[in-house]
């Protein structure tokens, strides 16, 4: 047994002979401390990914101020321990702890991770073993802490249905509370585990995977999943916000530096613009906007709160915020002399975007990044982006010509369709960029091209689509590789066999669950780490459950084949995702939703959240 | 504009918190205090703040100091109530001086440092004393530091055993810009491990 005592005592002892010890003391400035005793719930939340990387993670911002609020719980936080750290725990049999009471987390009534990404599967498993708690939700018994995850990932929950008790789907800042006092009943009433994990089921947005059985066609095909009995619903619908919550603004200020030192401030929640790869902008709709005023007060109380010297506006597409002009020219007057650092990513590729980030310019300045995603017209039909190269080629210019030396441009191989002219193409435009950037402003002209290969995600209209076999992603990253280089041209791309692993378990069903933990058992973590990332673990997890990944990643599905993650209700309906996948494969555009309604579902689904919020700050239609 | 000193103590919790990043902390600190610190011109504003000498990571310290200079003529009392409810989990200040903006910037003013060294008790050395004592009667201690070598020896001003405990050590060591004695250095000339001992600062002495 280890108390919080032990747990002190032996990390005195080897922090001092570990990488970078201060990721594993705690101590920011706004962590809660509460006394254990006084509080009914106790709440841990996981990143599963090192500190370095969690703390500044919005969402668990969000939950841990929002958790805390409440006078009968608390929350506190863990991430995962770097290698060294990991190996001396081990040896010390050091349990994974919170780092605000040294608890171990075992002791904690509820453990949620946080699942932004497909790669941090096996971070997941890391740490529920290093807490001490039985990796399969069946082999938990009742004095264990229930474990659920929410986040991106979640929306195709099947792959880690065997470690999770409940997935949370959607946003969870009104969920939260609902399992909490669900949990405070239970205890009250010596609920057994058996009977709490129905009753979640039962709260709208969770999902409980031991209550469902899936079933397979011979050909190894999803066929159906089936609840164990009539009373759990054959289908979950996401959460949201109908108005969105106040942002938080008691962020966490670590005493070591960090990915992001900063204030991230959301403006605006989901995306109209329809991109048809893109997975976020079609599990975050609808689109909800925070008011001027909010963010200014917001911004105004978080600088106080945390003495932060950068802010980042967050949103999936700045330049829509319908605002942005008059939010862009008070954060300019109120904040010009205070020796900040705003960022503004995600904006559109127009003049107008250089003018608002010139506002915003302060003492500091970084790069300026556009993500025009494809290079020829044909393919930005295809994805549902279209920009026009002259106005890429303007917007540049300007960019370069106002006293940016770096650009960013961030473009996507491997989308449906995509044809090696379509590769050169975006070699031609980014050379294009940089003899614009040199004519501007000489030799002081930089541009980074990033590449990324397509993933085909669930929940979008390419959730049909194949991603493309290795060969083909080689020998376009070898077009790219070959032709971007020379003076002030830097490219940078991703790892196709990451690629691969991170598509076979977007897409993947129950059984890679087997796979996750074969993979794990053999030594799988920190997958999203390129020089951690061990692709012939995972080829041979696959294998040793007579499994490939070419199944699940790039196989040719038919418009009819069911999926493992249609029982997960985004709002935005199979029959709109299948619409916008046929209009891709013709090529045709489908112009942004707030010139008028697709009708992608949302209202359907939500009708009743919508007659609750009649708010212009949610931006589709009304409903009678 | 005004130049405050600081006597602060860092605890348990900014033990692995480096002097870079608790540049960053002070800076943070002051800035949520609403303080307006001094900054630096040019292209990369620099907050004006002065720690009086690094602590090396691993250490706590009871008796450190900063100087800044504010930007605004609060008094003591005003500066203290704004950063107290601001400090860094792990701070704790127990002075604040308003020193002369014209003397020498603060880490020249520093002459030695004193640290208390615990002995984990189950480690600790039955020989201990002899050890001190034979190390105190050299007149010499070469030793190499990052490949550089130097004479320890005239860098220890004093090193000594408590008297009511055995497992706690004291030491004074020179800490002047040319000559820095540092504990883990005597401590590994007395064969004590650093896994088997907690280091704290208790004193910076200036000159003056
Ligand atoms: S319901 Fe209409 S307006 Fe709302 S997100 Fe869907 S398509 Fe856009």
């Amino acid at each position: 047994m280890n108390s919080n005592q032990q747990i002190k005592k032996k990390l005195n002892s080897i922090l001092p002979f570990v990488q970078k010890p201060g990721r594993y003391v705690g101590g920011e400035y706004n962590r809660v401390k509460k006394d254990w005793d006084s509080v009914r719930s106790h709440v841990a939340l996981v990143f599963p990914d090192i500190y370095d990387l969690g703390l500044p993670n919005l969402g668990v911002m969000i939950l841990y101020e929002e958790i805390n609020k409440r006078p009968d719980a608390l929350c506190e936080r863990a991430y995962l321990p770097w290698l060294d750290m990991e190996k001396a725990m081990r040896e010390n049999e050091i349990p994974l702890y919170s780092l605000e009471s040294k608890t171990p987390l075992s002791q904690f009534d509820l453990i949620g991770f946080t699942l932004p990404y497909e790669t941090l599967y096996t971070n997941v498993l890391n740490a529920l073993d290093l807490a001490g708690i039985p990796l399969h939700a069946s082999e938990r018994v009742e004095n264990h802490p229930i474990i659920i995850a929410g986040g991106h990932a979640a929306y195709n929950p099947e792959p880690m249905a065997s470690f999770i008790d409940a997935f949370v789907i959607g946003e969870g800042e009104e969920v939260i509370h609902e399992i909490i006092d669900l949990l405070q009943r239970a205890k009250e009433h010596g609920t057994t585990r058996a009977e709490t994990l129905q009753s979640l089921q039962a709260l709208p947005g969770l999902y409980v995977p031991s209550l469902y059985n899936p079933s397979y066609h011979p050909d190894g095909t999803f066929e159906s999943l089936t609840p164990l009995t009539k009373e759990f619903p054959t289908s979950v619908s996401k959460r949201f916000c109908g108005t969105l919550p106040p942002p938080p603004t008691r962020f966490l200020v670590p005493s070591i530096d960090v990915v992001h030192n900063r204030i991230a401030m959301e403006i605006m929640r989901g995306c109209t613009r329809g991109c048809r790869f893109c997975h976020a902008g079609m599990v975050n709709r609808p689109v909800r906007e925070q008011p001027v005023a909010t963010i200014i007060s917001a911004i105004e109380e978080a600088l106080a709160n945390t003495g932060y010297e950068e802010i980042a506006l967050l949103s999936l597409s700045s330049s829509d915020y319908t605002q942005i002009g008059s939010l862009v020219d008070e954060i300019t007057r109120r904040f010009k002399d205070r020796n900040l650092t705003i960022s503004l990513p995600s904006l559109r590729i127009e003049s107008f975007s250089v003018e608002l980030m010139e506002k915003l310019k302060g003492v500091r300045q970084g790069g300026f990044t556009l993500a025009p995603e494809a290079a020829s017209d044909r393919m930005r039909n295809r994805i549902n982006k279209p920009i026009q190269a002259e106005q890429l080629l303007a917007t540049a210019r300007e960019i370069y010509l106002r006293g940016w030396n770096t650009l960013k441009l961030y473009f996507m191989i491997g989308q449906p369709g995509e044809t090696m002219e379509d590769v050169q193409a975006i070699a031609d435009l980014s050379k294009a960029v940089i003899v614009e950037g040199r004519k501007t402003i000489g030799k002081r002209a930089n541009l980074h091209v990033g590449v990324s290969t397509f993933v085909p995600k669930p929940h979008t209209p390419f959730q049909w689509a194949s991603l493309d076999p290795l060969a083909v992603v080689l020998e376009k990253q070898n077009l790219l590789k070959d032709q971007l280089r020379g003076p002030g041209l830097k490219m940078t791309w991703s790892n196709p066999r990451e690629t691969i692993l991170e598509a076979a378990l977007s897409r993947g069903d129950r059984n890679l669950s087997k796979v996750i933990e074969t993979a794990w058992r053999n030594g799988a973590k920190f997958d999203a780490w390129q020089d951690q990332f061990n692709f012939n673990i995972w080829m041979d997890a696959f294998e040793a459950h007579h499994l490939s990944p070419d199944f699940y990643a790039s196989r040719p599905r038919s418009m009819e084949e069911a999926f493992p993650w249609d029982h997960i209700h985004t709002g935005v309906a199979r029959k709109f995702l299948q619409r916008e996948y046929l209009r891709s494969l013709e090529g045709t555009l489908t112009d942004d939703c707030r010139d008028g309604c697709h009708a992608c579902g949302i209202l359907t689904e939500f009708s009743d959240l919508r007659r609750a919020n009649p708010s212009e700050l949610w931006l589709c239609p009304e409903v009678n | 504009m005004q130049r405050i000193r600081l006597i602060y103590s860092k605890g348990d919790e900014l033990k692995f918190t480096g002097n870079l990043d608790m540049m960053k902390v002070w800076e943070r600190t002051f800035r949520r205090a609403g303080l307006r610190i001094v900054y630096s011109q040019g292209f990369h504003p620099q907050p004006k703040i002065h720690q009086a000498l690094p602590l090396p990571l691993g250490f706590t310290s009871e008796h450190d100091m900063l100087d800044f200079w504010l930007d605004s003529e609060e008094n003591l009392a005003q500066i203290q109530s704004k950063l107290e409810k601001a400090l860094q989990p792990g701070i704790t200040v127990q002075e604040y001086q308003i020193v002369p903006p014209e003397i020498k910037p603060l880490q020249t003013l520093v002459l030695s440092a004193m640290y208390l060294i615990q002995i984990d008790p189950a480690n600790d050395p039955p020989d201990l004393a002899s050890r001190i004592e034979a190390l105190l009667d050299q007149s010499e201690c070469l030793r190499e530091r990052r490949g550089k070598p130097y004479d320890l020896r005239p860098l220890i001003e004093s090193l000594e055993i408590n008297c009511e405990d055995p497992t706690k050590m004291s030491m004074t060591l020179a800490a002047r810009p040319s000559a820095t004695g540092r504990p883990e250095e005597v401590l590994d000339e007395l064969e004590i491990s650093l896994q088997d001992v907690e280091i704290k600062r208790t004193r910076i002495i200036l000159s003056e």
